[in-house]
């Protein structure tokens, strides 16, 4: 019974100290945050590489995700005769919630787990240890550029993983079905507010590009530095980063969206 | 400095038999571990090591896998702290540096990583530069002629333009050692740097240890347990076994010692101090045989 205890103490103790680690190095990277910004060409290449490269899948995810929100929409509003307001459904859905929690989820699938492959392989060959050894601190030369850059990258692909996805909507809704435009634009106008529907959907990716940017570069750092480490590290980065966004989303939908 | 650096390696690399260098007047040590003890979570790995290195030394520190000669550089460098003793690097406690002073002591530090830890997104050019660009506000055309001529010294110019994916092990290594020249280190530390590499490439990277040492006015401490190479360009040897010095001195001195590690690690033998087999219950209860 006392090992039991000593063990699940032992567990609880790791626990708190892994959460004070991670603590930390968060608190470390937003101290960085300004310096990396300081360095605008170290931003911008990891830009090029974490957001440019994450284009293509969030540009065909979202107008995919449009399409079938035309469909959906299209088929429940049309039972109530409000087949107009179609425009407006598709734009709610997308800019409140599956353009940032969907990007996101792209962002952590492509982006995040390149960034942590990237940290372990460079944990595991040396580079960072180099670094050091160089007196360059490896946080603020390599991490906090591409922290930087997922934060700013994030909000970016959400909006215009919206944008191409309301584009999908009309091209279901108005050129393959048959709504009215005019309707499908005008109740789209009407009805959006643009701070609290993309405002508040900006706000969530920038909460979520964090959340993945975080995760991704902390379980890569910590990595075990071998293939079956850093192979881990990508599968943990997945499903932390997935489950960290919707926990979040939760949060964040209950916070914005609740009182109303 | 850099045209006298650029000349003396271009002489030195004309040499090809090379000696270890004459013994040098009896100055304060430059490097020194004191009664250091290492260990970790309760395994002790360096038991009461002592050693020293001088200015201008080629230091050796030879001794089987896993007897502590890496974790030896790392606390050198301060990437790992010591249970208890010191580490001195020119008059400094490594060891009781903070961040900032620990930073600005490695810039007068080198380090040669065993596979060359060379920056994989960078051209051969870049992993040089890197250094000079990080810690120094030199303009883009000294950069550059400060890289050319690093890389001259590695014999390596021609491939300033390739990715490290391009070129060869001992290439790679020639290229971690430019970039550890950038800034001109009075402290070289080199680690397995012959390991892997081909009799050209091994003969090369020895012969460029001891030149830029000689070039730069260096202290270099490698850590190998390559016999032939290590004993043609140090100066002073140091055998590790089972976390403890267990030998020192002039390679002449080691290759007249009578002490049975020494032997057994010079001449390669299976038989002697070091066991072959770790201790293990004898292989017929593994089996279940009877005995």
């Amino acid at each position: 019974m006392s090992a039991v205890a000593a063990r699940l103490g032992a567990w609880v103790l790791d626990r708190l100290a892994g959460i004070g680690h991670g603590a930390r190095f968060f608190i470390r990277l937003l101290a960085l945050l300004p310096g990396a910004l300081g360095r605008p060409r170290l931003v911008i290449d990891q830009l090029h590489f974490i957001g440019n490269r994450s284009l293509s899948i969030i540009l065909v995810s979202g107008l995919f995700v449009g399409f079938v929100l035309g469909f959906q929409g299209y088929y429940i509003l049309q039972r109530y005769g409000s087949a107009e307001a179609l425009g407006l459904m598709v734009a709610l859905s997308l800019l409140r919630e599956l353009g940032p929690v969907v990007a996101a989820l792209l962002f952590a699938g492509r982006a995040g787990t390149s960034l942590t492959a990237e940290i372990g392989l460079m944990k595991a060959g040396e580079q960072l240890s180099a670094m050091e050894m160089m007196a360059v601190d490896p946080m603020a030369r390599v991490l906090a550029p591409r922290f930087a850059a997922a934060v700013i990258a994030m909000p970016v692909l959400a909006t215009l993983f919206s944008a191409v996805g309301v584009i999908g909507g009309w091209g279901v809704g108005v050129l393959l079905i048959g709504v009215d435009a005019g309707g499908f634009w005008s109740q789209m106008q009407a009805g959006v507010d643009v701070f609290g529907d993309l405002g508040n959907g900006v706000i969530k990716s920038v909460v979520f590009g964090f959340v993945c940017a975080f995760t991704a570069l902390y379980v890569g750092h910590e990595a075990q530095p071998t293939p079956e480490g850093v192979s881990r590290a990508t599968t943990t980065t997945v499903v932390a980063s997935s489950l960290a966004v919707l926990g979040f989303d939760f949060i964040l939908t209950a916070l914005m969206f609740g009182a109303a | 400095m850099t045209a006298l650096l650029h000349c003396v390696l271009t002489d030195a690399r004309a040499a090809r038999n090379l000696s270890a260098a004459a013994p040098l007047p009896d100055t304060p040590p430059f490097v020194s571990f004191e009664a250091l003890h290492f260990g970790y979570a309760g395994r002790p790995l360096l038991r009461d090591v002592t050693l020293h290195a001088r200015r201008g030394e080629v230091v050796a520190l030879m001794g089987g896998s896993g007897s502590g000669k890496t974790t030896l550089l790392r606390l050198l460098g301060g990437q790992l702290r010591a249970n208890a003793g010191r580490v001195c690097f020119d008059g400094q406690d490594v060891g009781a540096l903070g961040r900032e002073a620990l930073y600005r002591l490695r810039r007068r530090m080198g380090m040669l990583f065993q596979f060359g830890a060379l920056f994989t997104d960078l051209s051969v050019f870049e992993n040089v530069a890197f250094p000079l660009r990080e810690h120094t506000r030199l303009p883009e055309s000294m950069i550059r002629d400060l890289v050319l001529m690093k890389l001259d010294a590695v014999g390596l110019r021609g491939a300033a333009a390739l990715l490290p994916s391009q070129v060869s092990g001992g290439m790679a290594r020639r290229v971690a050692l430019a970039r550890a020249i950038a800034l001109d280190p009075p402290l070289l530390m080199y680690d397995e740097p012959f390991a892997g590499l081909d009799p050209i490439s091994l003969g090369t990277i020895a012969h460029l240890i001891r030149a830029l040492n000689d070039a730069l006015g260096a202290t270099s401490i490698v850590v190998t347990h390559d016999v032939p190479e290590t004993f043609a360009i140090a100066d002073r040897v140091y055998l590790l076994g089972d976390g403890r010095i267990v030998a020192s001195g002039t390679p002449d001195a080691l290759r007249a010692s009578s002490d049975p590690y020494v032997l057994q690690f010079l001449h390669g033998s299976r038989d002697g101090p070091v066991q072959f087999h770790r201790p293990a219950p004898p292989i017929a209860d593994d089996l279940g045989l009877p005995r």
